[in-house]
């Protein structure tokens, strides 16, 4: 009852320097014709064939549900991370083949709002801008609110203030300039929704305060993504598939049981989901639980793990899988 | 050669019959001797050729019958057909997924033509040939999803997906087994299934739902369901109860055959893209007692399957009143010989 994932084979034809930190990428069916509709806040899962490791990491489609000749995604260049970003600043070129999964949506507009309100920090721009493209094609009423470290990094600010002009303000932490978060809530017409995407600082900040505002939960959306985290490598028993596995240091659990030749159904990789989610039949440790699916009360039991970001520490864990 | 379209109702005179080659591909859903419960779902993928499942949306003999009995349906109720204000995309998304369906599946029958947004739809079974603006609702005499539903056998539920859980918030509804849009429109995924017994405690639901959030776009899923309906009525609506209700007292030893009918419902999930909506075609399939017993192993295996049904199953799904007599009648076609396992022929 897997959800799997489909693929699809992409050629590379263009990448384009955004700024020091942000590359943007555009990519095309290799056998020609459209890529699949999608709708704005969809994610594609892309593979990195990373010197006999694979990656496989989330990235939000930035280009028009309107035009499915080519997909783009940006990808911010993270130094310390596990790497996903470092192979697409320096090994992806134009022309070279990949292959990317069918477009998912976890960050869907809700089309009942008679108001869009966008929140974006930083590379969390990303989803509004094919989100800002569905809306302004069916005259949608929305407002954009992006904040960002400086004039310089302000990834498609100016492309976004051509496009829309004052529906989009940008503030700037360099001249520290900061969302008026309380104000812009206490002001929207009824019927208005919140989306948020950025540093899970940022999230907390308008979850919380537009839960003291007395704004509903559901209409409060938020892009959540987990990147796992590296951490200390650990043994598990898959007893299912009566394997032995090592999580390396840069090493998923979810990636260490794929590399092992087992396949979990998976779709965002990056703790909100639920489709990766795995039985623990055993363990002697603790857990270090990344996700944003399981209850608090899951992660007490010990009875489950998303294995796309969460961890372990301690001696054994055995698992359903 | 296309397919032979039959001249048949399902109202009045009852004249709804399987001709032996749809008797073969009918989809009976017991793959062992008993039924309960379970989330039977599994990939919506083409299957064999003579089967329901050749194409993602099947066509069969009865479409042009069953497309005038749903124009007869909606023009007593126009409530059978609603979609609340948000959901206009995701009709355009069903209108072309329906639209590239049928012409892949039947060149004979059904053409599209795409020239950017311009559209030009041929159904040549029901006569029509339109060019339209995809996108553009007043190209259409209808809105994209009454227009499209009104030429596709089976019922349609669009589901808006949101906060986790799914909405019913648009659909096109007239031949279901007793159950209302107009009811139903705006509920959540607990709230629609609140009635059915037993499941919430066995969990399906939450399972079933946790399921359905994932479906992706490509990989559509299905299940089959089943009840039974007394003549060969596709509309056996909760609104039009007075005009069916008592049918079921109208059983006897002497009519089971023509009279009863197993229903079965193919349900297959679409993800839209568009939208992110989810779209839940609800296909009903008849086969009548005598067209069921020409098939030695099914006749066997329904006698067995309906004496064990526990009772809260019998009495939701309406069959307390005949049960009895029907399996009686299916006794006569069960000599106790074993079945195999899985659903195809001995």
């Amino acid at each position: 009852m897997s959800a799997g994932t489909n693929k699809i084979n992409v050629t590379v034809t263009e990448v384009v320097a955004v700024n020091e930190l942000v590359k943007r990428f555009h990519f095309e069916r290799t056998d020609g014709g459209n890529l699949p509709t999608f709708s704005g806040g969809a994610h594609v899962v892309i593979e990195m064939r990373d010197n006999g490791t694979t990656r496989l990491n989330p990235y939000s489609l930035m280009s028009s549900p309107l035009n499915t000749r080519d997909y783009t995604i940006s990808v911010r260049r993270d130094d310390v991370g596990r790497g996903g970003s470092l192979f697409m600043h320096n090994r992806v070129k134009r022309g070279m083949e990949m292959v990317i999964s069918y477009p998912v949506n976890l960050f869907s507009l809700d089309l009942r709002a008679k108001k869009h309100l966008m929140i974006a920090g930083g590379i969390g721009i990303t989803p509004f801008l094919a989100q800002t493209a569905q809306l302004a094609s069916t005259g949608g009423n929305f407002e954009l609110h992006y904040t960002c470290r400086s004039e310089a990094l302000g990834s498609y600010s100016e492309v976004l203030r051509e496009r829309y002009g004052n529906r989009v303000s940008l503030y700037l932490d360099e001249r520290n300039e900061r969302i008026p978060l309380e104000r812009l809530l206490a002001t929207q017409p009824l019927g208005t929704h919140i989306y948020v995407c950025g540093p899970a600082g940022m999230i907390k900040w308008v979850r919380d305060t537009a839960a003291t505002h007395g704004w509903p939960d559901d209409s409060v959306h938020y892009e959540h993504f987990a990147a796992p985290q590296p951490g200390t490598p650990f043994d598990v028993k898959l007893a299912v598939s009566g394997l032995e596995i090592r999580v390396g240091e840069q090493q998923s659990l979810l990636e260490a049981i794929e590399a092992a030749g087992v396949d979990p159904p998976y779709l965002c990789r990056g703790g909100v989901c639920g489709q990766c989610e795995t039985n623990v039949i055993s363990y002697d440790g603790t857990f270090k639980h990344n996700d944003h699916w399981l209850s608090d009360e899951e992660h007490c039991s010990g009875k489950k793990i998303m294995p796309c970001v969460s961890r372990f520490e301690g001696r054994s864990l055995v698992l359903e899988r | 050669m296309g397919i032979n379209f039959r001249k048949e109702t399902f109202r009045d005179d009852f004249t709804f019959r399987n001709s032996p080659e749809q008797v073969k591909r009918f989809p009976f859903p017991y793959h062992e001797d008993a039924y309960m419960y379970s989330v039977n779902i599994e990939p919506h993928v083409a299957g064999p050729k003579n089967s329901v499942f050749e194409h993602l949306i099947d066509v069969d003999e009865h479409y042009v019958s069953e497309m005038q009995d749903r124009a007869m349906v909606l023009a007593e109720d126009p409530l059978r057909c609603q979609s609340l204000p948000h959901m206009t995309l995701a009709g355009w998304d069903l209108l072309e997924l329906l639209m590239t369906e049928m012409a892949k599946g039947y060149p004979e029958h059904f053409t599209l033509t795409q020239d950017g947004d311009r559209w030009r739809w041929i159904n040549r079974p029901l006569g029509i040939d339109d060019t339209f603006t995809f996108g553009d609702v007043s190209t259409l005499p209808y809105g994209p999803m009454e227009y499209i539903t009104r030429q596709s056998q089976g019922d349609f539920a669009i589901l808006d997906q949101r906060d986790g859980n799914l909405w019913m918030d648009a659909g096109m509804i007239t031949t279901q087994a007793d159950w209302s849009l107009d009811f139903d429109i705006g509920m959540n995924f607990f709230e629609w299934h609140a009635p059915v017994p037993l499941a919430h405690e066995m969990g399906v639901f939450t399972r079933a739902l946790k399921f359905l959030t994932n479906i992706q776009q490509g990989q559509p899923a299905r299940r089959l369901n089943w009840t039974m309906t007394i003549n060969p009525r596709l509309d056996t609506s909760p609104e039009n109860f007075h005009k069916w209700g008592s049918d079921r007292l109208s059983v006897t030893a002497e009519n089971v055959g023509q009279k009863v009918h197993l229903r079965v419902e193919l349900q297959t999930f679409f993800r839209l893209p568009r939208s992110n909506a989810l779209v839940f075609p609800i296909r009903c399939y008849l086969l009548k007692m005598d067209e069921l017993v020409s098939v030695a192993k099914w006749g066997r295996r329904f006698h067995r399957v309906l004496r064990d049904l526990p009772d809260e199953l019998a009495e939701y799904k309406g069959l307390t009143r005949y049960r009895q007599t029907v399996v009686e009648w299916l006794s006569k076609y069960d000599d106790g010989a074993p079945t195999s396992p899985g659903f195809g022929p001995e």
